[in-house]
C-alpha cells in the first residue's frame, strides 16, 4: 500500500468531495478492522484512505426524541455498549454488534463499517434490518435515507456510489412492549463468522403480535428481509404453528453457499431453528422474564 | 511522497513523529519510537499481542494507522509501571507465573488493565470473555485469569 494517501476529514462535505474526486480509488476508514486487514493482504489497494472518525456526526450517538436513536456510522461497539438506554431499547442490535470480534476489535469496529464491508454474514446487519433501521447517506447531491434491507447488492457490494458516504444509522422511535433478538450459528462458540444469523424484532399487545420483522444473514448473497413473515405473525399469539410456518418461510428464502463451514442443507435447516428460538427469546424479553 | 506529521501523547508524554500514510501505529511504536514492548504476532487483529489503550479504548495497534493517533492519548506497556514500581497486574503476573515465553504478556497486561479500568470487579466469566482477544500459544490462560481476579480482589480490599 505504498501509494496510499491518508486524509483525516473534518467535515462530511470534505470527505464526500475527496471521495468523489478520487473517482473510485478512495476508501472510507472507520474502525479499520476490515479495511486495514484487506489493504495489508492486498485485497484492496486504495489510493486514498479517508478517515471519518474526526467528523463529529459520524462519531456520536444522538437521541432525536424520546426513544428515537441515531448512531453515527463510526461509533465503536465499546462506545455504543456504554449507552444504557440504547442497550435497553435495542438489545438485539447491541448483542449482534457485540458478537463481532474481541474487545480489541470492539474498541474500533463500527456498525457503519460492518454494513459497508458488504459481507452477507456481517452479524449486525440482520439485526439492523429487523430493527427497521435506515442508512443515512451523504453524497454530492445531498442526503438520502435507504432502508438497510436495500443497502447490499451482493457479496462486498453496496448501493453506495462514488462520492457517497454512510453518515449514520437511524432507528425508528421505539414503541413500548417491543424487543429484538439476534442469534447466530458458528462452528466455534466465539469470534467466528456466522454460518447463519437471524434477527427478529417484535411488538406485543396483550400477548398478540402487533408488529414483526425477521431477517436472515449468511444464507444468501445479501442479508435478507423475510417480508412475508410479518403477515403470518401479526395478529397471532406466535404459537408453535405460527412459528413452524415462519420457519418454513425462512428456509424457503435461503440460497446459501456450500462450504466447509456449513452445507446448504445445514444452513437452511438452522435458519428455521434460529427463527423459532429468536422469537421465543424476544417474547421473554418483552415480558421481562 | 510527503510524510505525515503527527502530534500525540504516549504514556503521558507529548510525542511527535513523521510517518508514512500506510505505517501502522505498531510499526511506528516499535521501529521509530523504540517502544518495542508491543509485539507483532498476527498483524491482523486476531492475537492481541500489540494491544494498546487509545483514548481509553483497548485496540490492536496493528489495525490502526500511525496517522490516526493525531491528537490522541495512547497508553502502551512501557507506561504501565510508575517510577520504577511495577503495576499491581505486572507484580501479580510475576507472582502467579502467569507467563511462559512472554510474547503475549504485554498484550495481556494492557488488556487486563483496560478491563479493570472499565470494570474493577469482573467475574471470572467476564475476565475470560474480555481476554478472549489475546492468544497465548503456551496456553497459560488459567494463571493469567487467576492473576487478574486476584488483583481485582486486592483492589477491592484496599478501596
Amino acid at each position: 500500500m505504498s501509494e496510499t494517501q491518508y486524509l483525516a476529514a473534518k467535515t462530511i462535505e470534505e470527505a464526500v468531495k475527496a471521495h468523489s474526486k478520487a473517482n473510485g480509488s478512495a476508501r472510507f476508514l472507520a474502525g479499520g478492522t476490515d479495511l486495514l486487514v484487506q489493504i495489508k493482504s492486498g485485497i484492496k489497494k486504495p489510493e486514498l484512505v479517508i478517515d471519518v472518525k474526526k467528523i463529529v456526526e459520524l462519531n456520536s450517538i444522538k437521541e432525536l426524541s424520546d426513544n428515537e436513536f441515531v448512531v453515527g456510522a463510526s461509533v465503536s461497539g465499546a462506545n455504543l455498549n456504554r449507552n444504557h438506554k440504547f442497550a435497553k431499547l435495542w438489545p438485539g442490535v447491541l448483542e449482534a454488534f457485540r458478537l463481532i470480534g474481541s474487545e480489541q476489535i470492539q474498541g474500533r469496529a463500527s456498525l457503519g463499517g460492518n454494513l459497508c464491508n458488504g459481507s452477507p454474514a456481517g452479524d449486525s446487519v440482520p439485526a439492523l434490518i429487523a430493527a427497521g433501521c435506515k442508512a443515512i447517506i451523504a453524497g454530492p447531491d445531498g442526503r438520502k435515507e435507504i432502508p438497510i434491507e436495500n443497502f447490499h447488492k451482493g457479496p462486498g457490494k453496496t448501493i453506495l456510489e462514488n462520492g457517497e458516504m454512510l453518515v449514520s444509522l437511524k432507528f425508528p422511535k421505539r414503541e413500548i412492549n417491543s424487543s429484538d433478538v439476534y442469534l447466530r450459528m458458528t462452528p466455534r462458540t466465539e469470534m467466528d463468522i456466522a454460518v447463519v444469523g437471524c434477527g427478529v424484532n417484535i411488538s406485543l399487545e396483550n400477548n398478540i403480535c402487533t408488529a414483526a420483522r425477521v431477517s436472515l444473514g449468511a444464507v444468501a448473497p445479501t442479508p435478507l428481509l423475510i417480508e412475508e413473515a410479518s403477515e403470518i405473525m401479526v395478529g397471532t399469539d406466535l404459537n408453535s404453528d405460527v412459528l413452524d410456518k415462519v420457519a418454513a418461510l425462512c428456509m424457503q428464502a435461503c440460497n446459501p453457499i456450500n462450504d466447509k463451514r456449513g452445507t446448504i442443507d445445514y444452513r437452511t435447516k438452522v435458519a428455521g431453528v434460529l427463527l423459532k428460538r429468536s422469537v421465543l427469546i424476544a417474547i421473554d424479553r418483552i415480558k421481562g422474564n | 511522497m510527503a510524510k505525515i506529521q503527527v502530534s500525540t501523547n504516549i504514556n503521558n508524554e507529548s510525542v511527535e513523529y513523521l510517518c508514512e500514510p500506510h505505517d501502522t501505529m505498531l510499526s511506528v511504536l516499535r521501529n521509530q519510537l523504540d517502544l518495542t514492548g508491543s509485539k507483532e504476532s498476527c498483524g491482523s487483529g486476531d492475537c492481541g499481542s500489540c494491544s494498546v489503550i487509545l483514548d481509553g479504548e483497548l485496540v490492536c495497534s496493528c489495525l490502526m494507522l500511525a496517522a490516526e493517533a493525531e491528537g490522541s492519548k495512547l497508553e502502551t506497556i512501557e507506561g504501565m509501571s510508575e517510577g520504577g514500581k511495577l503495576h499491581a497486574l505486572q507484580q501479580k503476573f510475576l507472582e502467579k507465573a502467569a507467563l511462559q515465553c512472554g510474547i503475549c504478556t504485554p498484550g495481556f497486561l494492557m488488556a487486563s488493565k483496560a478491563l479493570l479500568d472499565h470494570n474493577p470487579t469482573p467475574t471470572e466469566t467476564e475476565v475470560r470473555f474480555w481476554l478472549a482477544g489475546n492468544l497465548c500459544r503456551c496456553t497459560g490462560y488459567d494463571k493469567i485469569v487467576k492473576a487478574v481476579l486476584e488483583v481485582a480482589d486486592d483492589m477491592k480490599e484496599s478501596a
